[in-house]
């Protein structure tokens, strides 16, 4: 069992968790990722991605957004509560070495997977460039934490509410085209983002790294679930990933993979929702 | 198949009366006698009510039944079915102990050999193992009129688990020594309880959040229950042994750092084959096509067949195909069945001759209306404008010359494709051993199939480190993976009593 150390809501929907892991603390590296559970019984598996860690705490940090019946359930979790699992850390780490410059472009909850990349290319000592982008100001998380790290921060939103009104594609195309060019892009976000990211730099030759975010139930390579198709072969993303190159990802399979359990997603949501309600009212009334 | 399902008191009733009939006067029954006692049904739930449920199929023998088919036994003094068994398990012992309805005994002996009877009795294919040299069919000239050893085996494992009152192995006084075990599947737990006996500390590491590997997340409830495995870890529990869940060798830490930080003195791999084999075929990442291993570990492991507590979802399908034809192929077309698919079809290119399945299981599968295409293999999945399947396409084999197996090989016939229209494709065509410990431990060498080479006694390429089971033999059987944790286990053994004599002055 992980106890719960620290929560904090960081927008609406989005929550920032230290669990005490400490095995995972000690041995995880930027690009890892955990499957956790939060019912040993019935609950199911979700990956999601360790974006720092305390060795010194023996703690793990997640930020995760109230999308479904589980993430729904973590955020109601408070601290002096635990996760029932926690099994990582998990999938190929992502490669850091001083590349020179690099530019980090993270979008929505992708911010924070991104976080741990960005501080390892610096501590490795790359000049970055980090964009973040978001739907609108509220959604923009983690911005503090990379305006420490970056060299250079910017910020987007699509409604214009804060920082420039563009999409990150735009000043991602800035950069490519600076002399000299970034010698990395690293792009974390929604499937579309990450393709359009990739459209973005292949005129330039720029190599883009991406991580995906596919379907998982084991996320130890034993299922196939998670599988995708990377320069026309079949990888693994919870093995073979989840970073690759965003130039031989194919795109449009990752977002119909990613829409298989729609309906039933959709159904447990609901369902969670209506059981929670009527707890809720029973408390009322007694 | 159109004779009506006889139902547990029936089969019940007929073993009574015959079992009074041959002991009434209590003299020693002559070969001929034995050889004339029908062999005994199993008694099973009626296909048309067990499509609807995942409770186990197979009910067990009563104990008159059990005391009748042990009554066939001829009491061989060679034993053929003792070298058919890969662990030995005394068989005429047991058999006779049964016989004389001296059921505790029976355990007793089975244990010697056996830790996991309720399973083995179960899952074993046994027509290919103890049965199959057995007098007593070779009498009859009928492999399956062979004395039912599985089956007694299973009755009296259950007999004691139901009673409650299942004997805790003694273990040796603790000698400082420590075993890290990786795996919790068959091998493993075999490791853990030999090694335990002689008085070691146990550490067994799953990277699952429940023990059992394949016991759990692959074979379905309704050939072996859940609650079984569940009993034989709480065995090992109480033996002393440390069970540690969510923890995967390799990533959580790696192998080497077992031995070099947390001071264990030997370990042993048992980490399985779990790496699933794809067609590699077009449109087999589109929705709707799954690995039999992620199709079973949603059903099994997280309970998808429970819908309404469950999160973990299962796609929703109405026809299906099932492409292999092995025990996993039989378990992902049965376990679709009782999803509520309408039609499941079995794609197999061979012959049912050939079918590595357990006869027993093909006969369940086609009992529960699995429609079996022999000779026949998927060329293509197809999707619709959404990415999700909508047929398969399929092609029309015949047997040709004999391969280098043996078997003869099945070859398309050119021009045969055909569509299937159906909406959901479950891949059992096998699986290949785990990469996972092999790629973060430097200097374990495997083969060309990624199988960790082993000396006789499981020792690996790395001192001190041994392996068994499926990640040594390929996807094999729980038997043959028991059998390879015993013999690693001994060796293991010898070498700790071999430290303590050198660390003696």
């Amino acid at each position: 069992m992980n106890a719960v150390l620290h929560k904090e809501q960081l927008s609406q929907d989005v929550f920032l968790m230290r669990l005490r892991a400490p095995l995972i603390a000690e041995e995880r590296r930027a690009g890892q990722f955990v499957i956790l559970s939060v019912d040993e019984e019935f609950g199911e598996r979700i990956p999601l991605t360790i974006a720092d860690a305390d060795v010194g705490e023996g703690s793990i940090t997640i930020i995760f957004q109230r999308v479904g019946q589980t993430t729904d359930a973590l955020a109601g979790l408070e601290p002096g509560d635990s996760v029932a699992a926690v099994l990582g850390p998990l999938g190929t780490p992502t490669h850091i070495e001083n590349f020179g410059t690099a530019v980090c472009l993270g979008g929505g909850i992708g911010i924070a997977p991104l976080f741990p990349i960005v501080q390892a290319l610096k501590q490795a000592g790359n000049r970055l460039t980090v964009i973040l982008g978001a739907r609108t100001k509220g959604l923009v998380i983690l911005e503090e934490r990379m305006r420490g790290l970056a060299d250079e921060l910017i910020v987007c939103t699509d409604d214009g509410s804060y920082g420039r009104k563009a999409l990150v594609t735009e000043p991602l195309k800035e950069c490519c085209q600076r002399t000299p060019k970034p010698d990395l892009a690293v792009a974390i976000g929604p499937p579309l983002m990450m393709k359009f990211c990739a459209e973005a730099t292949r005129p330039f030759g720029v190599k883009t790294v991406v991580s995906l975010n596919t379907i998982m139930v084991d996320g130890t390579g034993m299922c196939g679930g998670c599988r995708i198709t990377v320069g026309g072969k079949t990888k693994f993303v919870c093995v073979d990933g989840p970073e690759f190159d965003g130039h031989q990802v194919d795109f449009a399979e990752l977002v119909n993979r990613l829409s298989a359990y729609r309906p039933q997603e959709k159904d447990a949501h609901d369902r969670w929702h209506r059981d929670h309600q009527c707890r809720l009212d029973t408390h009322q009334r007694t | 198949m159109t004779e009506p399902h006889p139902s547990p008191q029936e089969l019940d009733a007929r073993a009574r009366q015959l079992l009074d009939q041959l002991t009434r006067d209590g003299r020693e029954l002559k070969p001929k006698e034995r050889l004339a006692i029908p062999a005994q049904e199993m008694p099973s739930q009626d296909p048309a009510l067990r499509r609807r449920n995942i409770t186990e199929v197979a009910l067990g023998y009563t104990e008159a039944q059990a005391r009748l088919e042990a009554l066939r036994c001829l009491q061989c003094k060679n034993k053929p079915c003792v070298a058919g068994c890969p662990v030995a398990i005394d068989i005429p012992a047991f058999v006779q102990a049964i016989a004389a309805g001296d059921f505790a005994q029976a355990v007793a002996i089975i244990k010697r050999n056996s830790l996991l009877p309720a399973v083995c009795g179960r899952v074993c294919p046994q027509e290919t193992q103890c049965q199959e040299p057995c007098t007593v069919g070779k009498a009859l000239k009928d492999p399956a009129r062979s004395v039912s050893i599985g089956r007694l085996e299973r009755f009296v494992a259950d007999w004691e688990r139901e009673r409650g009152e299942i004997v805790t192995p003694a273990v040796k006084p603790p000698t400082g020594r420590r075993v890290a075990v990786i795996g919790s599947g068959p091998a493993s737990l075999v490791v853990a309880a030999d090694v335990r006996r002689e008085g070691h500390a146990v550490t067994v590491y799953e990277a699952f959040h429940k023990f059992g590997g394949v016991m759990l997340y692959g074979i379905p409830e309704f050939r072996l229950a859940k609650a079984i495995v569940r009993t034989e870890v709480e065995t090992l529990r109480r033996m002393g042994v440390e069970l540690i869940p969510n923890f995967v060798v390799g990533r959580t830490r790696k192998l080497r750092d077992l031995m070099a930080k947390d001071g264990y003195d030997a370990v042993f791999i048992g980490t399985g084959a779990g790496l699933p084999k794809f067609m590699h075929i077009p449109g087999e990442n589109l929705v709707g096509v799954f690995s039999a291993n992620e199709y079973l570990t949603r059903a099994n492991l997280m309970r998808a067949y429970d819908k309404g507590r469950a999160a973990t979802p299962i796609y929703s399908s109405r026809k299906v195909a099932v492409l292999g034809g092995g025990n996993v192929a039989m378990d992902s077309a049965r376990t679709a069945v009782r999803l509520g698919a309408e039609e499941v079809h079995l794609i197999y290119r061979r012959t049912e001759k050939e079918m590595p399945a357990r006869i027993e299981e093909v006969e369940h599968a086609k009992e529960e209306g699995v429609i079996f295409h022999l000779l026949q293999n998927a060329k293509g999945v197809l999707g619709d404008e959404h990415g999700r399947v909508r047929a398969i396409e399929v092609l029309r084999y015949e047997l040709g010359e004999p391969d280098s197996s043996g078997r003869r090989r099945p070859v398309e016939v050119k021009g045969s494709e055909f569509i299937m229209e159906l909406d959901t494709v479950v891949v059992a065509i096998g699986n290949d051993s785990n990469p996972l410990i092999k790629q973060t431990t430097p200097g374990l060498e495997t083969n060309q199939w990624g199988n960790i080479i082993t000396g006789e006694d499981g020792q690996t390429s790395i001192p001190r480190v041994f392996a068994g089971g499926d990640i040594v033999l390929g996807a094999a059987t729980v038997i043959l993976a028991m059998g390879q944790g015993r013999r690693a286990a001994a060796a293991i053994n010898r070498m700790l009593a071999a430290d303590t004599q050198d660390a003696k002055p």
